[in-house]
């Protein structure tokens, strides 16, 4: 309770701000409208205006509200005009590109840690496939896939993801592998352990707090990718296409709601992941 | 078939070379030795098997056609990165960068602000951010300003959250030390916290350096002047001029290490002191 208090009250005050934003912004046309029907309006007359606009520079919060509950729940799950529908498309791409990131991520981390010679190759390699803009690739990657024969854009936009959420990953089950300390080792050596025995009952276990913590990185990275793979791509579904309608087509209210809609589903897939690693924790024995 | 063939060989060549390297302890310059074949391999291999393979250049184009396209289009390149890269990227990443360590140390005073903007930037920094591009093309148009603008709200959170994080790291025995000299805030600020947070706003800066590239061109899908690294990528595509694609993105890469070589080397003259740094 004690807690709750300070968010409320910033909340409160970004809330007024927003208002404030959008009375200010959107007042423009409102004088513009006035001046043109050749009328006088009085700044009384102006407010209740600039919150109920069709185009509005800045909607007000209530206004976003408002849209964004009739695309979650005005519309039939299957419509095109529904938000659920558009998420489901971008979860399916964020959920595969998480995956094949994992996978990637936890492979080339196994790799490293027992190859001396992978490590020094391939991890500033890794470093610097970040540094370069995924965004750059994304329109390319649709293009070739589209050449290969692949049908659909989930898999472009899948590997898009992937792309994003394997860093994280790779640098954490690193950390993660290495943590054993040496102590930890010698005893399994006098158990006369194996080296996959090793791996199981020691580096693996040992790892899971950092996997975790770069599976919560990670999760945000796919989605960020998957919405980033429907921009260039002509992708008629998907949040980040429903994004793009709008700005092409001039209905801010259209964006607006996919962007909250987008963070309400980057909000649910950090908890998830979040419920995931306690049942996980809680099955290995680790008290909470 | 020989171009395979000769692929596979330096191949295999060079990662007998690099197993032997790897086992040397090599110091200094020469550590970059290892790396550097290994990314000269790649693109050896991707070359042999491009051409070997006759693979259409529409799907992939081998390496020395985009060091054709590279050479071939340097003026119309450079222009891109100066648009994109040094008036998008750079500028919201100083104006952004600038305004998060402002406001930390703003909040920094009142903790009832801290423990309530703390959650909420917590959760918005690991929030699809891009998405704002749209609506920054719509309020400040189609010139590096509105690329700016969504570098600004990119890198601002990654930053406030580490800078806030940074500040709180000094330990209860240091704080009480400075209180034992009756050092004031601002001294125990400028002489304790803010040292001890630089590791951490470092940590926060080379996220953002990367993210602010990325704003810069996903904003130029949008809508940008005919020039910048987003347009040039987007019409290119468009022609199936992928050689001229790679380039652009090679190009990007190049700036972006660049950029994040450029902190890394900052950071390690102001965070000498740092167990990290001490090699």
């Amino acid at each position: 309770m004690l807690r709750a208090l300070p968010v409320t009250v910033v909340l409160g005050i970004i809330a007024v701000i927003w208002y404030a934003g959008a009375v200010w912004l959107n007042a423009q046309w409102v004088y513009d409208q006035a001046d043109r029907a050749g009328t006088v309006v009085t700044f009384a007359e102006v407010v209740p205006q600039t919150m109920a606009q069709d185009r509005p520079l800045l909607p007000p919060p209530h206004q976003v509200a408002a849209e964004l509950w009739d695309g979650v729940a005005g519309q039939a799950v299957t419509s095109k005009r529904s938000l659920v529908y558009h998420a489901f498309k971008t979860l399916q791409a964020t959920l595969l590109g998480f995956g094949l990131g994992i996978a990637l991520g936890v492979g080339l981390a196994v790799a490293i840690v027992y190859s001396r010679t992978m490590e020094k190759s391939v991890m500033p390699w890794a470093i610097i496939s970040q540094t370069v803009p995924i965004v750059a690739l994304a329109p390319m990657i649709i293009v070739m896939a589209s050449q290969a024969g692949i049908e659909g854009k989930m898999i472009p936009k899948g590997i898009i993801a992937c792309y994003l959420s394997f860093f994280p990953v790779l640098v954490g089950m690193v950390k993660g592998l290495r943590s054993p300390d040496a102590m930890q080792l010698d005893l399994l050596a006098t158990y006369n352990a194996s080296g996959l025995q090793n791996f199981l009952k020691l580096r693996l276990p040992s790892s899971m707090p950092y996997f975790f913590a770069s599976l919560k990185v990670a999760i945000a990275a796919a989605l960020v990718g998957a919405i980033v793979g429907e921009l260039p791509s002509g992708a008629t579904e998907g949040l980040g296409a429903r994004m793009l309608v709008g700005s092409q087509f001039g209905r801010p209210l259209d964006m607006w709601a996919a962007l909250f809609a987008a963070a309400i589903l980057a909000g649910l897939l950090i908890v998830l992941v979040g419920w995931l690693e306690r049942v996980l924790r809680r099955r290995m024995g680790v008290v909470a | 078939m020989i171009w395979v063939i000769g692929a596979l060989a330096f191949w295999a060549v060079a990662w007998w070379l690099n197993v032997r390297l790897a086992r040397l302890s090599l110091q200094g310059p020469a550590r970059a030795v290892v790396p550097a074949l290994f990314g000269v391999t790649l693109l050896v291999v991707w070359e042999g098997l491009v051409r070997g393979l006759e693979v259409s250049p529409v799907i992939l184009p081998p390496p020395s056609a985009i060091g054709a396209a590279l050479a071939r289009s340097f003026a119309v390149l450079w222009v891109d990165v100066v648009a994109t890269f040094v008036k998008g990227a750079l500028t919201g990443f100083f104006i952004g960068c600038s305004a998060a360590f402002l406001v930390t140390l703003l909040i920094d005073r009142w903790p009832f602000f801290r423990d309530g903007l703390l959650p909420i930037c917590n959760f918005v920094a690991a929030l699809p951010i891009v998405g704002i591009a749209p609506i920054m093309v719509m309020w400040f148009g189609f010139g590096w300003e509105s690329k700016a603008a969504v570098v600004v709200i990119m890198v601002f959170f990654p930053v406030l959250v580490n800078m806030v994080a940074g500040l709180a790291a000094t330990d209860r025995m240091q704080r009480d030390l400075m209180e034992t000299y009756a050092a004031s805030y601002w001294q125990t600020l400028v002489k304790l916290r803010l040292p001890a947070a630089m590791p951490f706003l470092f940590n926060g800066l080379k996220i953002a350096s990367t993210l602010a590239l990325i704003g810069a061109i996903v904003a130029e899908f949008f809508g940008s002047p005919i020039y910048g690294m987003g347009f040039r990528i987007s019409t290119e595509v468009g022609q199936l001029g992928l050689d001229m694609v790679w380039a652009v993105i090679a190009v990007a890469a190049l700036a972006g290490s660049l950029f994040y070589g450029a902190i890394a080397l900052i950071e390690r003259r102001v965070t000498f002191w740092h167990p990290s740094q001490r090699n």
